[in-house]
């Protein structure tokens, strides 16, 4: 109930944010449209749609880290966390409230992206519904990065960190750009060792209906994911008690 | 019968006392001024209080309830107005309003009666659906000091609530609050004696994390042997050596 009306109040601070809406949905789809129309003039499979979608995706979600970070940061840099923090509002109410209202926003953003690509000639098909199955752990990594950058760093410090830093991160070793067997090396041992490329790949596997090509990935994204969620709800409850919030 | 009892309540960071062993009890509905110069350790016994620090040692029990060993149980019976203008900025007045009520157990048509009669009281009919971040200065420490009260809290804690007002404002501000005492304790910091003379039942003086004293204006005038408030602010601020 506590957690509800909480989770009710960062619903409508993220969504009246402009700044979210556009680079929330609106970039990944730009992002598209101009990969699309460059796959449309050259001879070589460059940016296939049914490749590009499920990259795509998983970059917007990227943005929900910085969305939920920027956040639990600035409420942090205000006195409202204060009021928040005297108020009989648990440990779990606080994490559950942040992160509500981003589940909602992570399908959606994917549900959009998947409609999109529809549009620019990638086949309806019930493999998609799968897809945004296989996202779900994208996305709860990608609050949990959020929750984790908001608990330890300022308003400032998010933006650089999970705006730039991470969506680039993201965007770079998920594989959605170019081939990472084609730069190999280092590059791609550290892209491997990272979640962003399985869940492309996790993504891709459901739309193409290779399921069973679905599984060795995921389970990077879901250990990442639970890892990283665990350690934000250490951190969040810890700080919560110190006097350091 | 006491609504706070405080018993040797202390508070250090590393090798800094910000607040050294307070001790001292408030009637319910009474209203209580904690007057001190910057860095006295006023903020951080409301911070304790509020359950929002931990006490180095010591302990304050609200209403039955210790701070430090049920600061849940405190926190549903206390609100607080923080010293900064405390308002969720995306959120409409009448939301701002809603939302702390239902975050204190109202439910949606509870929260929304409740949110109509602050909004009554505090005048903000006009700027109801206004989001707060759009709200003057003066606007803004009203809906904070409404969102405190909304919760009907037997504790208030209002920290420098006036701060930034127009003299205006600030006298219909000391209207709500007169209106509160007796049917709700409060501790107010504030930075201007006139206010706290004007206000309060009795004046607690805090230096260097200490309490100096507490007392009426009149008997702390009488203590210091002086004849206005001021003089006697200063005397006891001073006494530790306080910088003024």
């Amino acid at each position: 109930m506590k957690s509800l009306a909480f989770a009710a109040r960062n619903r409508k601070e993220l969504l009246r944010d402009p700044l979210n809406l556009t680079f929330g949905l609106g970039f990944p789809l730009v992002l598209m449209l101009l990969l699309s129309a460059i796959q449309a003039n050259v001879p070589v499979n460059l940016f296939e749609i049914e490749k590009l979608a499920p990259g795509l995706a998983v970059f917007g979600l990227s943005f929900i880290a910085l969305f939920s970070g920027t956040l639990i940061a600035k409420d942090r840099s205000t006195s409202f966390l204060m009021r928040l923090f005297a108020s009989p509002l648990s440990a779990s109410d606080f994490i559950l409230g942040y992160t509500m209202p981003l589940f909602p926003m992570a399908v959606l953003q994917s549900v959009v992206c998947f409609s999109a690509a529809f549009f620019l000639g990638m086949a309806v098909k019930v493999n998609v519904l799968i897809a945004l199955l296989t996202l779900v752990p994208a996305a709860v990594l990608f609050i949990a990065i959020g929750l984790l950058a908001g608990s330890l760093l300022n308003d400032k410090q998010v933006g650089g960190i999970c705006g730039a830093l991470l969506t680039n991160l993201s965007a770079w070793l998920s594989g959605t750009w170019f081939d990472l067997n084609l730069v190999g090396g280092a590059f791609k041992t550290v892209a491997d060792a990272l979640p962003f490329v399985h869940a492309v790949n996790a993504a891709s596997a459901a739309v193409s209906g290779n399921y069973a090509a679905i599984f060795p990935d995921l389970w990077w994204v879901i250990g990442y994911a639970a890892g990283i969620l665990a350690l934000a709800v250490i951190v969040f409850r810890r700080k919560m008690s110190s006097d350091a919030m | 019968m006491s609504a706070i009892i405080i018993t040797d309540l202390t508070k250090k960071y590393g090798g800094r006392t910000a607040v050294d062993q307070l001790n001292m009890s408030l009637e319910q509905g009474e209203l209580c001024s904690l007057l001190g110069v910057n860095g006295a350790g006023k903020t951080t016994t409301i911070k304790m209080l509020c359950g929002l620090s931990k006490p180095t040692s010591g302990d304050a029990i609200l209403l039955g309830d210790s701070i430090v060993s049920d600061p849940y149980a405190v926190k549903s019976k206390i609100n607080v107005s923080p010293q900064e203008t405390a308002v969720a900025p995306n959120l409409t007045v009448r939301e701002n309003l809603e939302t702390i009520a239902r975050l204190y157990g109202r439910n949606k048509k509870e929260a929304a009666e409740k949110a109509d009669a602050m909004i009554r009281r505090f005048g903000m009919f006009e700027i109801a659906k206004d989001r707060a971040k759009t709200l003057s200065g003066g606007w803004q420490r009203r809906l904070s000091i409404a969102m405190a009260l909304i919760s009907d809290p037997q504790i208030l804690f209002l920290d420098e609530p006036t701060l930034g007002l127009d003299v205006l404002a600030r006298r219909e501000l000391w209207d709500v609050i007169r209106s509160l005492k007796g049917k709700v304790t409060i501790i107010l910091t504030t930075h201007y004696l006139e206010e706290a003379e004007a206000l309060s039942d009795r004046i607690a003086i805090m230096a260097k994390g200490r309490l100096k004293a507490v007392g009426t204006a009149q008997e702390l005038m009488a203590g210091t042997h002086t004849q206005k408030f001021e003089d006697a602010f200063v005397a006891l601020a001073a006494e530790s050596g306080a910088n003024l």
